[in-house]
């Protein structure tokens, strides 16, 4: 059905999307390259001529470089594993016939509709504030000393909050995946008499694999950019200063735009390694 | 893979459901719940679940001295307008990468994918600059452009999946009827579209309402929306629990109830097909 002029016409259609994503990421990819490579400080005489690569070389050997680095990846790899493990025994759990599953589906996912200065607030005062906060009421009930949760624990505290925000869209997208889980097999598995775990184990979690890698590349793409969760409840203090948050304060709070530019070019080639194994998954499918 | 169980199995499993369900809206629930007490009920020791007086004293105040509607209405305009205009511009982009597809097709939507991936902060200065030296900073009409653009690849990526699903034979049927291009458009591949592109709007207006990078980093006092609104509430800590709960409460309800409705989308929309 494609004659020459559909084909004219279809490219015509989609110029406009085309022309504006390509704009929209090469124009500031451009800028913040050039930036990197440039002693530039806006608020200090401005833009002082050439760095080399003395802003990649700074970055990285400055004392908040690998404090930053460990953070972010305690914080993603704790997020992903309660988010993937939970989400698992969730969506295990719902993929039951049980009394208004529609009504549990709907608590479940509720966290995810929540914006992300929202639940970082609601969680820093009303449950984490080491007087009236919620667990202090729990912890003093039981004769515990109150925790300050977002000075003396942050990072559990952080993870918690990034963890309930997303435990709903991991949950989600396995329950989707169970439930498209052939159920006659794991009748006939039943019937030669394999144990549950071992149902779980060799049916069930080979099914999920596919769903739990597309969680866990795309979580790890957001993750890597969480930003209000931590603006709102520590501002980066506390051992909570992640990549992101570290390239947010050397650009916009110490105004070292030529530091920060490096830094981002950094947490951009970071972000394309991991989207290039999300690509190819996504990609296989669309044949 | 939802096999029939005993009647006592069933009772367990929805006990277990509905106990886990509960925990996590708990945190929600318990924020709609503390926006009705006062200051005092608030923070009492032990703490109150329903035995308090309801008032509506704390979305009084939150109200007046807030003004709390123009943030309101700047999120409405931001999330609402960047998404129409996506749609705008994606339609007839998907359309005929489901309906023409070429060589370069699934090149081009990979592509567009990947922009979605660039870190936002990796190119905050640069568009904080623009926005300077283009004098969008704190405007509404600069969120809507950035926004829509962030989103762009996957209203392109959920239109085109819906497209995708409308059999082609059914154009050919319409043609050999003798309908022309304009009858084929008005009254076969509309009514075909419209679901799929409700679905997008809805997931997409949910997303950009939510957006909490460039809404914070963009706006000062004009054009802040309510994610900024809600920020604005970290500094007096700890004392204000009512008003911080009735604050909340009206940031989230709308998308709440919008959010139930596109559970399905929800799928769809974040895994890019991937998983069905």
């Amino acid at each position: 059905m494609a004659t020459k002029a559909s084909r004219s016409a279809a490219r015509l259609m989609m110029a406009p999307a085309v022309i504006l994503l390509l704009g929209w990421m090469l124009v500031p990819l451009i800028m913040t390259l050039w930036f990197s490579f440039r002693v530039y400080l806006p608020l200090r005489g401005g833009d002082q001529g050439w760095a080399g690569f003395d802003n990649y070389t700074r970055f990285v050997t400055s004392s908040a470089f690998w404090p930053a680095i460990q953070t972010t990846l305690i914080i993603v790899l704790g997020v992903l594993a309660i988010t993937v493990i939970f989400g698992i025994l969730i969506a295990l759990l719902l993929d039951q016939p049980i009394w208004g599953q529609g009504v549990v589906r709907i608590l479940v996912i509720a966290p995810f509709f929540v914006m992300p200065t929202v639940s970082a607030l609601v969680w820093k005062n009303m449950f984490m504030d080491p007087v009236n906060g919620l667990f202090s009421h729990l912890w003093r009930l039981f004769g515990a000393e109150p925790v300050s949760w977002l000075s003396d624990a942050s990072l559990p505290s952080i993870i918690m909050i990034v963890s309930w925000q997303w435990l709903p869209f991991a949950t989600l997208i396995l329950l989707t995946a169970v439930q498209s889980l052939d159920s006659e097999q794991l009748e006939a598995a039943e019937m030669d008499g394999a144990p549950h775990l071992k149902r779980f184990w060799f049916i069930v979690l080979p099914h999920l694999s596919r769903a739990i890698t597309i969680v866990i590349l795309i979580q790890t793409i957001f993750l890597l950019a969480i930003f209000a969760e931590i603006f709102v409840t520590t501002g980066g203090a506390f051992g909570t200063r992640t990549l992101s948050y570290l390239i947010f304060q050397r650009v916009l709070e110490s105004q070292n735009i030529g530091l920060g530019s490096a830094g981002g070019v950094y947490a951009i080639i970071l972000a394309n390694i991991i989207a290039i194994f999300l690509m190819r998954i996504v990609g296989k499918n669309l044949d | 893979m939802a096999r029939s169980v005993t009647p006592r199995r069933k009772l367990i499993n929805t006990t277990a459901a509905w106990a886990i369900g509960l925990l996590i809206f708990f945190p929600i629930l318990w924020t709609i719940l503390t926006s009705f007490k006062t200051e005092a009920q608030a923070i009492a020791a032990p703490p109150i679940f329903l035995g308090f007086d309801w008032t509506l004293e704390n979305y009084r105040v939150v109200m007046e001295r807030s003004n709390y509607g123009r943030f309101l209405w700047n999120s409405i305009i931001i999330a609402g307008l960047s998404t129409v205009l996506g749609c705008i511009i994606a339609v007839p982009a998907a359309w005929s990468m489901a309906f023409v597809p070429s060589r370069r097709t699934k090149d081009i939507l990979l592509w567009m994918l990947s922009t979605k991936m660039l870190p936002a902060v990796g190119v905050l200065y640069p568009i904080y600059l623009l926005f300077i030296k283009m004098g969008l900073l704190d405007s509404r009409a600069g969120l809507v452009v950035v926004l829509m653009l962030i989103n762009l690849p996957i209203i392109v990526w959920m239109l085109y999946t819906y497209f995708k699903e409308i059999p082609g034979e059914i154009l050919e049927a319409a043609r050999m009827d003798g309908a022309t291009l304009r009858q084929e458009l008005i009254y076969v591949l509309t009514p075909m579209a419209i679901p799929g592109i409700a679905s997008t709007l809805l997931l997409n207006f949910i997303l950009a309402w939510n957006e909490a990078f460039w809404t914070l980093n963009l706006t000062a006092v004009n054009a802040a929306p309510l994610t900024a609104f809600i920020a604005s509430y970290s500094s007096p800590e700890g004392l204000f629990f009512a008003k911080l709960s009735a604050a909340s409460t009206m940031a989230i309800a709308p998308i709440l109830i919008l959010g139930w409705f596109s559970q399905k989308q929800l799928v769809r929309g974040l895994t890019f097909g991937a998983v069905k």
